[in-house]
């Protein structure tokens, strides 16, 4: 569990995270989404011990980081952005070093060692430098070394960037996997990530807090929620018969992809209208579908919120 | 202390998993033999004693040291590895102790592998060994010093060509305080008894006179805490710099 209250940081007159209260929970995968410099990294790099906050404080499993900083560090695992590790070293040699740094006793490296490697696929590049691996696998070494130590909380900094999507998959079945027992804190700005792996999202603009809230939830801010969109050839008359019908607040066309989309009046369910009505018409439709809302769309409107907001204050 | 030693081991495998190593251990041994024999004029001067070969230590640790001491932090923060290393549970005053070892550890190396020297001398006439040994180990203190400012001045900065060369400079800085040439541009605005700390601060004069045979403590003392507080410094830097 890690509870971050009033968190501040500051680098010379810049604010990089702001007044920040959280809560993350054991059991719970708690996604950190934001535009790029909204603070989600600085503000994993205080959870972790790296930078000391300007003010407020953290607590990691009930333990203050600043007063028992090593204590913490023992609870937690931490992928850093971009997986740093010792490129000269090779994989095996580079996470036996990591047990010791842990304090891992030695007759139990074998066995962590061992437990990670299976657990992240990395037995065919054991004996490979890692300067010489690919992307995905780096990123694979730099999970693995994350959670040999099988750590209460594990704190990731954009753990998927850069993967294809083999690994982006890979990755994201081994965060569920593990998320039961374990407190999950990821930094993402990949929206779908969000609804694949996280219970709970967090936004964060301009280091300051502007969303907590399950995906689920956050799909309905959405201006696409129950509204129906489908594939095919209108015409414009057709369109503005579609915007007249009672029930519907807009239409819009994408003639790009000829993707039609009818938002309902009001949070009406509005499917089996608009199906009747373009069966009526006798409409050849390539697909149909209601949408759940559109994370996006939800994630551009409020952190461009926020900006204004500063404004007018 | 485990974790030092396994920062010890690690520091140092890694010197010989890249040419870092075979290149710094055979310009040594070229260039302080080179330097005993042609500058130093080992065999023509006829006496059975290796001051040659130990009165370029301090100006072939110029350079060579610096060479070691740049890559020590600045090289973690440039590959963004300071954060992977800060965020372990060990302490910082761990990494700086395990990485300055391991890079004097080097140093020792290497110059235990110019023995040949000794053994060259042992057969040609009557050293005195314990001279030679009382001038391996001060060559060694010396180079730990100036291994003490290469890894506070690489904490500071996370290029290592700018670390090296500030190395280099301080390092000579320090190597010539007790000479004229510093001296007398102190003497120009501050009162003798700065003058005269100064002078004692000197590589050179603590060097020199443990290879003449003097054993002083105080000379030791001398490298112990520049040794010291060196290392303090660079824990205090990393602070200061890690976050940028």
């Amino acid at each position: 569990m890690i509870e971050c209250l009033n968190l501040t940081k500051q680098f010379g007159h810049f604010t990089a995270v702001d007044d920040l209260t959280f809560t993350a929970q054991k059991g719970q995968v708690l996604g950190f989404l934001g535009p790029n410099g909204a603070g989600k990294s600085t503000t994993m790099k205080m959870i972790t011990g790296f930078l000391e906050p300007t003010s407020g404080s953290i607590k990691v499993c009930g333990t203050d980081v600043l007063e028992a900083p090593l204590l913490c560090k023992q609870k937690i695992g931490y992928l850093p952005e971009g997986a740093p590790s010792y490129g000269e070293m090779e994989v095996g040699a580079f996470l036996y070093f990591i047990t010791s740094m842990r304090g891992i006793p030695s007759n139990q490296q074998k066995a962590a060692v061992d437990f990670v490697i299976d657990r992240v696929n990395l037995a065919n590049v054991f004996y490979q430098r890692i300067e010489t691996l690919s992307k995905g696998f780096k990123r694979r070494v730099g999970l693995a070394q994350a959670i040999i130590h099988d750590p209460e909380v594990l704190i990731m900094d954009e753990p998927t960037d850069g993967l294809d999507p083999n690994q982006k998959h890979q990755v994201r079945e081994l965060i569920t996997d593990m998320s039961k027992e374990k407190t999950i804190v990821l930094s993402t700005h990949i929206l779908e990530e969000v609804q694949a792996v996280c219970d709970r999202a967090i936004i964060i603009a301009g280091g300051q807090l502007v969303a907590d809230n399950t995906p689920g939830e956050m799909e309905k801010m959405s201006s696409y929620n129950h509204a129906v969109t489908f594939v095919s050839n209108l015409n414009t008359a057709l369109l503005n018969e579609i915007k007249e019908l009672d029930f519907v607040r807009d239409v819009t066309y994408d003639s790009r992809l000829k993707e039609t989309t009818v938002f309902p009046s009001q949070g009406l369910y509005i499917f089996d209208e608009v199906s009747t009505f373009l069966k009526n018409k006798s409409v050849s439709v390539d697909s149909l579908k209601m949408e759940a809302g559109r994370l996006d769309e939800v994630f551009r409107n409020i952190t461009q919120d926020s900006k204004e907001r500063e404004v007018v204050k | 202390m485990s974790t030092v030693k396994a920062i010890v081991k690690r520091e140092l495998r890694s010197y010989f998993a890249t040419p870092i190593a075979y290149v710094f251990i055979v310009i040594f041994l070229i260039m302080s033999g080179v330097f005993a024999f042609y500058l130093g004029n080992l065999y023509e001067r006829g006496q059975a004693d290796l001051l040659p070969f130990f009165n370029f230590h301090p100006w072939l640790y110029l350079f060579l040291v610096p060479a070691v001491a740049m890559r020590l932090w600045s090289e973690e923060r440039n590959s963004g590895n300071i954060e992977l290393l800060m965020t372990l549970p060990v302490k910082k005053v761990d990494w700086v102790i395990g990485k300055f070892l391991a890079a004097w550890l080097f140093i020792a190396l290497a110059l235990v592998l110019t023995f040949p020297m000794v053994i060259s001398i042992n057969y040609l006439g009557d050293p005195d060994n314990g001279l030679i040994i009382a001038s391996y180990f001060g060559s060694l203190l010396l180079a730990g010093g100036f291994l003490a400012i290469g890894s506070c001045i690489s904490a500071a900065t996370k290029n290592q060509v700018i670390a090296f060369i500030l190395t280099v400079v301080i390092c000579f800085l320090f190597l010539l305080a007790g000479f004229p040439l510093v001296l007398n541009f102190f003497k120009m605005f501050v009162p003798q008894m700065i003058v005269d700390a100064v002078a004692s601060t000197s590589f050179l004069t603590h060097f020199e006179s443990i290879t003449k045979g003097v054993l002083d403590l105080g000379d030791i003392c001398y490298f112990a805490m520049m040794i010291a507080i060196w290392l303090y410094a660079t824990r205090i830097v990393i602070d200061m710099k890690k976050g940028n």
